[in-house]
């Protein structure tokens, strides 16, 4: 353990201490609904609570039939390739565009800066079902509500600003006389792009895909109003899970997003330690 | 327009640029480059020098006037068609390609077959002395290294004009010793023509064919090293270049070359520059290391007497400051041997030297 500096008195000490204490505290606060569902998706019975044979780590009081549920389940199944059909999709489109905005976003000679970053990052701070409402009324007029083009497009947008705001951080480190090096080396202003600017980019491009696929895969709210049955994803049908059908196999579901979500996560992580070892080296 | 001598191969003609269409940055550049020669520009930052860089680059435009390669206006040519090598300042190599993938570049681009770009590669990485180091990132590479390697890397695809963008800004001492070295003898080897940017006068002095002082968006005098630092045409490249000392005072007679000047310490007698009149005020430039101190056997023309303020200890040489009568400092390095005398605080002494030393400058 690190040794206290010579002058600490008792309430250092306690300062000290107790700070760890509310700081673990607040992670447990954090932790612990996610945590607690983990367990309780290989229950045996079908209920939301412990049994006494979870509890007294009774090997039968667990099972593995949520999981079987949903792997049974047409609609589970629906739901999943809906999800990742989705998810993909318009985690494509909001890389491609994204990117590309960022780019002209962030170079020197852009006009009206502020005021179109202001715009495409909105969808991330107007609240998600006035985009929903304004959506629906607009996609009825292209006869869009309830097909997958127009579920796929509402959550690109939704994608666009988090692949901006990674790839514009990626950007800020980037040196600009690379680019004029690759011109003057005779490339073509698109091949210097290809070339020099997008591997180094990758990183905060990758980064920013990640986010927009996770950002439609969790996303409720646009799916309740634009998507018709044919287009149920996960949350869509745990939400009706929820209400119709109670049964744990929605706590399966969600242990195996949450898998999804921390192996993302550590993804990025790895990224992020990679684009900082690139950069730190260049 | 001029007509373009055979001999001249980059010529820049009155060319302005503004950035914001009120002020001029360049405010008419005017020059003759001929093939083969090493071009400095040389000014304080912000004096234009380097936009004069970047429109020949092409990475800025030319607001009027017209910049040619051979006798063809290149101002409407991408910067990516006009073949032109350029070092960056910090030296702008691709931190994700190896260093021969680096230096390839250039020549994939331009399509040469697969055998010949390797054996280009290993032909410039032994030029310049990395024929070790062609699997490692730049980032695994030393400054001075990396220096090299962006060389090579515009060197490599054989252009005949080089750009160089205050490309030793970022080494140390030592090593920009040893680069302009290198630089000066690849220049000599390949025969390219170069233009190269900086504020260290060093540098300047010791590697080109021809300096351009640029101040305030206008060249102040484009002469060779030697001439520049001897002949001086007005006191702002008398100041940038080199140390100097000035004294002031009034224009008695003038006549084509000389002007008899009086101070406060005495008359004294100086070479006229351009724009000087009779009953004008002056200032009279002389250069620290043309000063002595008596006992010399130098000739001397001039007699100053001057108060003994400190003296520094340098090393291969020892820095003395006076002052003249008005106040005025006045530096004088002499060589660090057995004539360098010593003074008590405040004593009085002589400075003498002669009138082809000096220049008298229109004071303002």
């Amino acid at each position: 353990m690190k040794r206290f500096p010579e002058y600490y008195s008792f309430w250092h000490y306690s300062g000290h201490y107790a700070l760890r204490v509310v700081a673990f505290l607040v992670l447990v606060f954090l932790m612990l609904p996610i945590l607690v569902i983990m367990p309780l998706s290989f229950n045996s019975e079908p209920f939301f609570t412990f049994t006494e044979g979870m509890l007294s780590l009774d090997p039968d009081a667990y099972s593995l039939r949520w999981y079987q549920e949903i792997l049974d389940d047409q609609k589970w199944q629906l739901a999943i390739r809906n999800s990742f059909a989705v998810g993909i999709a318009a985690a494509l489109i909001a890389t491609t565009l994204g990117t590309l905005a960022a780019v002209g976003l962030s170079s020197p000679w852009m006009p009206y800066k502020r005021l179109i970053t202001a715009l495409l990052l909105s969808p991330m701070i107007v609240p998600l079902i006035i985009i929903a409402a304004g959506m629906f009324f607009f996609y009825t007029r292209f006869n869009l509500v309830g097909t997958f083009t127009g579920l796929i497009i509402a959550h690109a947008a939704l994608g666009v600003p988090f692949v901006i705001i990674t790839v514009t951080a990626t950007l800020s480190g980037f040196d600009r006389s690379l680019f004029s090096a690759g011109l003057s080396l005779g490339a073509q202003p698109v091949k210097v792009f290809w070339d020099i600017v997008i591997p180094l980019i990758r990183p905060g491009v990758i980064a920013g895909g990640l986010f927009a696929f996770v950002t439609s895969f969790d996303e409720v709210v646009l799916v309740l109003f634009l998507a018709g049955p044919e287009q149920r994803t996960i949350p869509r049908q745990m939400f009706s899970g929820l209400r119709e059908q109670i049964n744990p196999t929605i706590l399966a579901v969600a242990t195996l997003l949450v898998v999804l979500s921390a192996t993302l996560l550590f993804t990025l992580e790895a990224l992020r330690r990679r684009s900082a070892r690139l950069s730190g080296s260049a | 327009m001029k007509d373009t001598g055979p001999e001249t191969f980059l010529r820049f003609d009155n060319v302005k640029k503004s950035y914001d269409q009120k002020n001029l940055v360049v405010k008419g550049f005017d020059m003759d480059v001929r093939d083969g020669e090493f071009i400095t520009l040389l000014g304080p930052s912000g004096s234009g020098k380097t936009t004069v860089l970047m429109m020949l680059a092409g990475f800025e435009s030319v607001t009027s006037g017209d910049i040619a390669i051979a006798g063809k206006s290149i101002n409407k040519t991408a910067p990516n068609k006009r073949n032109i090598g350029m070092v960056f300042q910090n030296y702008a190599l691709f931190p994700h390609m190896t260093v021969a993938e680096n230096l390839a570049y250039p020549l994939k681009v331009r399509k040469l077959p697969k055998a010949q770009v390797r054996d280009r590669v290993a032909e410039y990485l032994d030029l310049v002395e990395l024929s070790e180091f062609g699997d490692r990132r730049p980032g695994q590479l030393s400054g001075g290294q990396r220096q090299r390697v962006a060389l090579a890397r515009a060197m490599i695809f054989e252009p005949t004009l080089i750009l160089m963008d205050e490309p030793l800004g970022a080494l140390d001492k030592n090593l920009r010793e040893q680069m302009q070295f290198e630089i000066t003898r690849l220049h000599k080897q390949m025969g390219f023509t170069v233009i190269y940017v900086t504020h260290d006068q060093t540098e300047a002095l010791s590697m080109s064919s021809r300096i351009a002082v640029f101040n305030d968006g206008i060249v102040q005098q484009c002469a060779p090293p030697a001439e520049l630092y001897e002949h001086p045409a007005n006191a702002f490249v008398a100041e940038f270049i080199g140390e100097n000392n000035f004294i002031p005072g009034t224009v008695i007679t003038r006549d084509a070359t000389s002007a008899k000047v009086q101070t406060d310490g005495g008359t004294i007698v100086a070479q006229a520059a351009e724009g000087l009149t009779e009953g004008s005020a002056c200032r009279v430039s002389i250069r620290p290391e043309k000063l002595f101190i008596p006992p010399t056997n130098h000739d001397y023309d001039n007699a100053l007497t001057v108060r003994f303020n400190t003296r520094i200890y340098v090393g291969d040489f020892i820095r003395y400051y006076f002052k003249l009568t008005d106040g005025t400092d006045i530096i004088v390095k002499v060589l660090n041997d057995l004539s360098a005398p010593d003074f008590d605080n405040g004593a009085e002494a002589q400075l003498l030297w002669l009138a082809s030393d000096c220049i008298a400058f229109p004071a303002g």
